[in-house]
């Protein structure tokens, strides 16, 4: 049960928000989680092709030996992505939350330029709050 | 006694809009000529009030309160357009506030009128504040419930000057999903609120010089003080009147 990270990917495929709240992930340089936030982005857009049953939204949850990624698509194609370990149920309601404080403190923040980086202090210290700052790196 | 000026100037500045009908300008035997036919008319959609069901917003009961919340997330939307509509036509911080207080000032001037209204209809003995603290307070509790649904939580006088007056709000509604960037800390967008206040103060016939303050506090971060600098002519008077 531990948060490793946060990720907001914008329609495009570019990284606008990542932090980190726990150790136990390997830590990478700001380039390597552009690099990780723009294949995940592609290796999205591939799932969401892949289905044999019609249109898809892509993929949800992509796990791993020692975590998960929790992957919430929204109508205006950002992508909230939460790194947390296997066991963790509650990764689908965090995401709403962070979409909705996504909504609430950058889309409705005038100093916010869509699609670009999120430097809104609120944003951050709601964050914060909600998934449990410890270690913090902003884009 | 003082006298005060017939029109405030700053109203020149935003309302030259005429909201003048266009049809009389056009003669409907220009339509054969002009007319086209597939583009819907606007005049027809509005002026019948032929919108179906909804009630046009012009016919509703002003003075039902209740039903007349706005949302404060679509408000939020707006407010912010405005504040980017606006940072693109101003140079610095100080041109902006200035604009939002202009803004302000014309939503203050209807929100008088308004109250003064629902007022009459509502208290047996309506009455109008011709000393300045019993206007103050009103200002504090009926404009703020008016225009935020809460009173605002403060009023205090400045210990320096005798003609600054402060009020008070810990978590302004507007300006509550707002961050400023580091570089403009300065900047309140509470600004707008500050040319509510003036207009009110000015209708009332105060006159007085109002701007918006960010004053943070341990446990609340947005808090914002709103300063009257009352004219001098209000001074004068209030001392005429003791």
């Amino acid at each position: 049960m531990a948060i490793f990270g946060l990720w907001v990917i914008n329609k495009a495929g570019g990284l606008v928000y990542q932090r980190n709240f726990s150790d136990g992930l390997a830590q990478l340089s700001m380039n390597e989680y552009l690099v990780m936030a723009g294949t995940l982005h592609g290796i999205h857009a591939i799932t969401s092709r892949l289905s044999p049953t019609g249109s898809s939204s892509g993929a949800q949850v992509i796990e791993a030996e020692t975590f998960k990624m929790t992957i919430l698509l929204t109508a205006t194609g950002t992508k909230f992505v939460l790194l947390t370990s296997l066991s963790d149920p509650s990764a689908e309601s965090l995401l709403q939350k962070v979409y909705e404080i996504y909504a609430d403190a950058t889309m409705k923040n005038p100093f916010h330029t869509p699609e670009m980086p999120i430097r809104s202090e609120k944003f951050d210290v709601r964050i914060g709050n909600l998934l449990g700052a410890s270690s913090s790196g902003a884009v | 006694m003082t006298s005060f000026p017939q029109a405030h100037p700053r109203l020149s500045v935003l309302s030259s809009t005429s909201h003048a009908s266009t049809d009389n300008f056009s003669p409907s035997s220009s339509y054969s000529r002009f007319s086209l036919s597939s583009a819907p008319s606007i005049s027809t959609a509005i002026g019948a009030g032929k919108l179906g069901s909804r009630p046009n917003i012009y016919d509703r009961s002003l003075s039902k309160t209740r039903t007349s919340d706005v949302s404060l997330s679509a408000f939020a939307f707006l407010f912010s357009e405005i504040v980017q509509y606006t940072q693109k036509r101003v140079n610095g911080i100080n041109d902006l506030e200035r604009r939002l207080n202009v803004l302000g000032y014309r939503i203050g001037t209807r929100v008088l009128e308004l109250m003064i209204w629902r007022n009459e209809s509502v208290s047996k003995a309506p009455k109008r504040e011709i000393r300045f603290l019993p206007a103050l307070m009103s200002i504090h509790t009926q404009v703020w419930r008016a225009v935020f649904g809460k009173p605002a939580d403060a009023i205090e006088k400045s210990v320096e000057n005798e003609d600054e007056y402060m009020i008070i709000d810990n978590d302004p509604p507007i300006t509550r999903h707002i961050s400023v960037p580091r570089d403009m800390s300065q900047l309140s967008c509470s600004s707008l609120t500050a040319g509510i206040v003036e207009a009110v103060l000015d209708g009332l016939g105060f006159p007085a010089r109002v701007t918006a303050h960010n004053t943070p506090i341990d446990g609340f971060p947005a808090r914002t003080t709103i300063l009257i600098k009352l004219d001098k002519s209000v001074l004068e008077r209030e001392e005429i009147l003791k």
